[in-house]
């Protein structure tokens, strides 16, 4: 195999490759491309919510058509927020986080050739295609896409005549997801295997940084919730085609029961979207500070930490459902505590900075944005948490504020680090700094700009998911905030324009990146940029911790895990 | 909490007051840690040839701030609990109370009273107009919520009420009010392309005129 990239034909070096970095790189371009299909989906939200009904220049004829008046329909206004959380999630942040930074990072970190089970690394995203293609298909059945929400609550979603979208688009939706659910199942037991199995010499696990541990963590609850997500789909899917009761009430199934499973998954879920950016985040603010991890074992032990209590707290978005009022009791207090491992990680990564020397590097600043921004996203969760605000906050604007400042403040600003971090070492060239600190500085103000105010919307009362809030009286007065949301929307989508173009430039025209351009420590940086077909010239042997910046062993603040001291310095 | 929207509930006092203590709490923890983000940033900023500390944590400090969040978050869910019983588990008696059923369905809430027999299911049960709701002051209400649809979910933000309807499966919720006044019932949960207009009128009245108006409406409907 030694020579083999020169023998590959292109379809097996670009399209059904085995190779863990090429597939790392499909799902960065896929995940980045339902980036932006999300992301219009948001506008056109925010469109309706600062002008309800009204007809969009130029725009609004050719998205709504002239049969709908140019202007959006009622039910279509479900669907937006239906697919605008489908494909953020689901096409976006799962994606791009386990399948293109952990297909190209956990090799290439833990020092091993490729992941245990190539071929069904490539099935992985292969089975991804068609999850693609069957969702953008439901956005043009009869009936228009699933608009039951993302959480397609029954009966909404079981009975077709309820809503346009309920018809075969919502088919279209569970199909779609059981083959994501396939997709990072594989993927999952991959990323087991591999980190168990495949390690350097030397390796051993409290060796490992901290964005493998929390890829690691990430892959089993994927492995430990999804099966319960694919048996609710399943029952959905039967009750809609072969005519089952399991959530339909007039046959004697339980609405609530959907509620249940979709938690039992969903609430994990959100872990596996944020714990993968807190491990990146953390690998980036320790290179930056030039300064070991503070507490790398209490960083570890709050990722499973938040694993293990994630299992637990799904109840909590169940508060307001008519469930037992008892359970809403539990379910508080667990939730209470999962705070407690967040905040932990939260002090460590600002005891890092503790007497660092801080290199304001584009990454570096979008890594302290997501702790930054990652704080109100867990505070604002205590609200909820909180059993009788929750009374009031729930289904507002409220959760709608918390939800994007996690994934949006925390785990996108935690990818926005890690594309500017490892793009060297993906495509061999670097992107520009300067620009990068222009798209976070706008990034950074304009996010805050809508999602803030979210929190005073929920404050209120206003309740999400209504295509125009004002026509009740307690709401009508929120309207000129809505529209400062908007425009503050619109120049956020526009300031991405300065990522990708400055991503797309640089990866034409960007200036050859060498070896390891931050002088960082993990294994990635000990090989070429980008890496050989099996990513290591020698084996590499591990000697020490990932965290080893400004050791007293050596004159340089940087000491690579596969340097060998006292002796002949391994290159 | 609640902006400009008034507190006409017993529930409203205890829920904004709870919201105030998190907020402060929160607002505390927020103002030190971003703070000290900002303190870091400015005063960390590398400098030329010089090195930084190396650390690799401290057990006594990991310890400290663990058990010190972690208590401040435990007392925070048991100072909940209160206010949880008192509005979802503690119900008043249904023969002390008013008792209403709000049936649910797109796009629309409907109230329905017993009648003179203080029984719904009979024959005297009184239907109020769609999405007209009235309730008296000062007196427990016991709402029994249903859905004939989708789901559904009563929210009287000036009550400080919400809750699921769910269809096969009626639940309870109660208040009592504190004060006389027109407001608005909002759905909270997606119901279908109506969702956002299925939009009703809460009356809170003194008993007596609560009984003359649920007198005209019984009248109304022979």
């Amino acid at each position: 195999m030694h020579s083999a990239e020169g023998e590959l034909s292109f379809w097996r070096k670009y399209v059904f490759s085995t190779d863990h970095k090429v597939i790392g790189k499909q799902f960065l371009f896929s995940s980045l491309f339902f980036f932006i299909v999300g992301g219009l989906l948001a506008l056109l939200i925010r469109t309706q919510l600062a002008w309800p009904w009204e007809e969009i220049p130029v725009v609004g004829p050719l998205i709504y058509g002239e049969e709908s008046g140019n202007i959006l329909l009622p039910e279509r206004y479900p669907a937006l927020v239906t697919m605008h959380g489908t494909i953020m999630i689901f096409f976006f942040i799962i994606p791009i986080l386990s399948g293109a930074f952990g297909n190209f990072l956990i090799p290439l970190m833990i020092g091993a050739k490729d992941m245990a089970f190539p071929r069904v690394n490539m099935i992985s995203y292969w089975v991804m295609v068609p999850a693609f293609l069957v969702m953008v298909a439901s956005f043009f059945v009869e009936g228009g896409t699933a608009a039951a929400g993302w959480t397609s609550y029954v009966p909404l979603s079981a009975r077709p005549d309820m809503i346009p979208g309920s018809g075969l688009g919502q088919t279209l939706w569970i199909v779609s997801l059981l083959l994501v659910g396939t997709s990072s199942t594989m993927g999952a037991i991959n990323y087991v295997t591999t980190i168990v199995t495949l390690r350097a010499k030397g390796m051993q696990m409290f060796r490992l940084p901290l964005t493998i541990w929390a890829l690691f963590i990430t892959a089993i609850l994927v492995l430990l919730a999804t099966p319960v997500l694919t048996s609710g789909l399943l029952l959905l899917l039967l009750d809609r085609t072969i005519g089952t009761h399991f959530f339909l009430p007039d046959g004697g199934g339980q609405v609530l029961l959907w509620q249940h499973l979709f938690w039992f998954y969903s609430h994990p879920a959100v872990y596996i979207m944020i714990l993968p950016a807190m491990g990146m985040a953390s690998d980036i603010i320790s290179c930056f500070a030039r300064k070991p991890l503070f507490g790398y074992r209490p960083m570890v032990f709050s990722i499973m930490g938040i694993a293990g209590l994630g299992f637990i707290v799904w109840g909590h978005h169940m508060f307001q459902s008519g469930m037992n009022p008892v359970l809403g009791i539990t379910f508080m207090t667990s939730t209470m505590m999962i705070a407690l491992p967040s905040a932990i990680k939260t002090f460590n990564w600002l005891a890092t900075l503790w007497r660092g020397q801080l290199h304001l590097t584009a990454p570096m600043l979008n890594a302290l944005a997501f702790v930054s921004t990652f704080v109100i996203g867990g505070l604002s969760g205590i609200y909820s948490a909180a059993t009788p605000v929750d009374i009031f906050i729930h289904d507002t604007y409220w959760i709608v504020g918390h939800i994007h400042y996690v994934l949006f403040g925390g785990s996108l600003f935690g990818v926005f680090a890690a594309i500017q971090y490892w793009f060297p070492k993906m495509f061999g060239r670097t992107m520009s700094d300067r620009w990068g600190k222009v798209h976070f500085a706008l990034t950074f103000v304009t996010f805050n700009c809508v999602f803030f105010p979210m929190f005073i919307l929920g404050e209120r009362g206003m309740p999400r998911r209504l295509a125009d809030p004002y026509n009740y009286n307690f709401l009508a007065s929120l309207q000129p905030l809505n529209q400062f949301m908007t425009v503050s929307a619109y120049a956020l989508a526009l300031s991405q324009i300065i990522l990708f173009a400055n991503f797309f430039v640089s990866l034409y025209r960007g200036r050859a990146a060498v070896a390891n351009p931050w002088l960082a420590n993990t294994l990635e940086w000990t090989t070429s940029s980008p890496p050989p077909l099996e990513n290591f010239h020698t084996a590499p042997v591990v000697h020490r911790g990932p965290y080893e910046y400004s050791s007293p062993e050596v004159s340089e603040d940087w000491l690579p895990q596969d340097r060998v001291l006292g002796g002949a310095a391994a290159d | 909490m609640g902006g400009s929207l008034p507190q006409v509930s017993t529930f409203a006092g205890p829920i904004d007051s709870l919201y105030n203590v998190i907020l402060i709490v929160t607002g505390v923890a927020f103002v030190l840690v971003e703070g000290i983000l900002i303190v870091f940033l400015l005063r960390y900023r590398r400098r030329p040839g010089q090195k930084a500390a190396y650390v690799h944590g401290s057990r006594q400090i990991e310890l400290a701030w663990t058990v010190g969040t972690g208590f401040m978050l435990f007392l925070l869910a048991i100072y909940q609990y209160r206010s949880w019983i008192d509005a979802k588990l503690n119900l008043p008696d249904e023969s002390q109370a008013q008792v209403v059923r709000v049936s649910s369905n797109q796009f629309e809430w409907n109230a329905i009273y017993p009648g003179a027999d203080r029984q719904l299911d009979t024959a005297d049960d009184i239907k109020a107009p769609i999405n007209v709701l009235h309730f008296p002051l000062d007196r427990p209400v016991v709402i029994h919520l249903e859905s004939v649809d989708v789901l559904h979910s009563f929210f009287v933000p000036a009550l400080r009420i919400k809750q699921d309807a769910v269809p096969g499966r009626p639940g309870r919720l109660w208040f009592q009010a504190t004060q006389a006044g027109e407001y608005e019932v909002a759905c909270a949960e997606l119901c279908g392309l109506g969702h956002y207009r299925m939009r009703a009128f809460v009356t809170i009245e003194p008993q007596a005129e609560f009984e003359t108006w649920l007198a005209e409406v019984a009248a109304r409907q022979q």
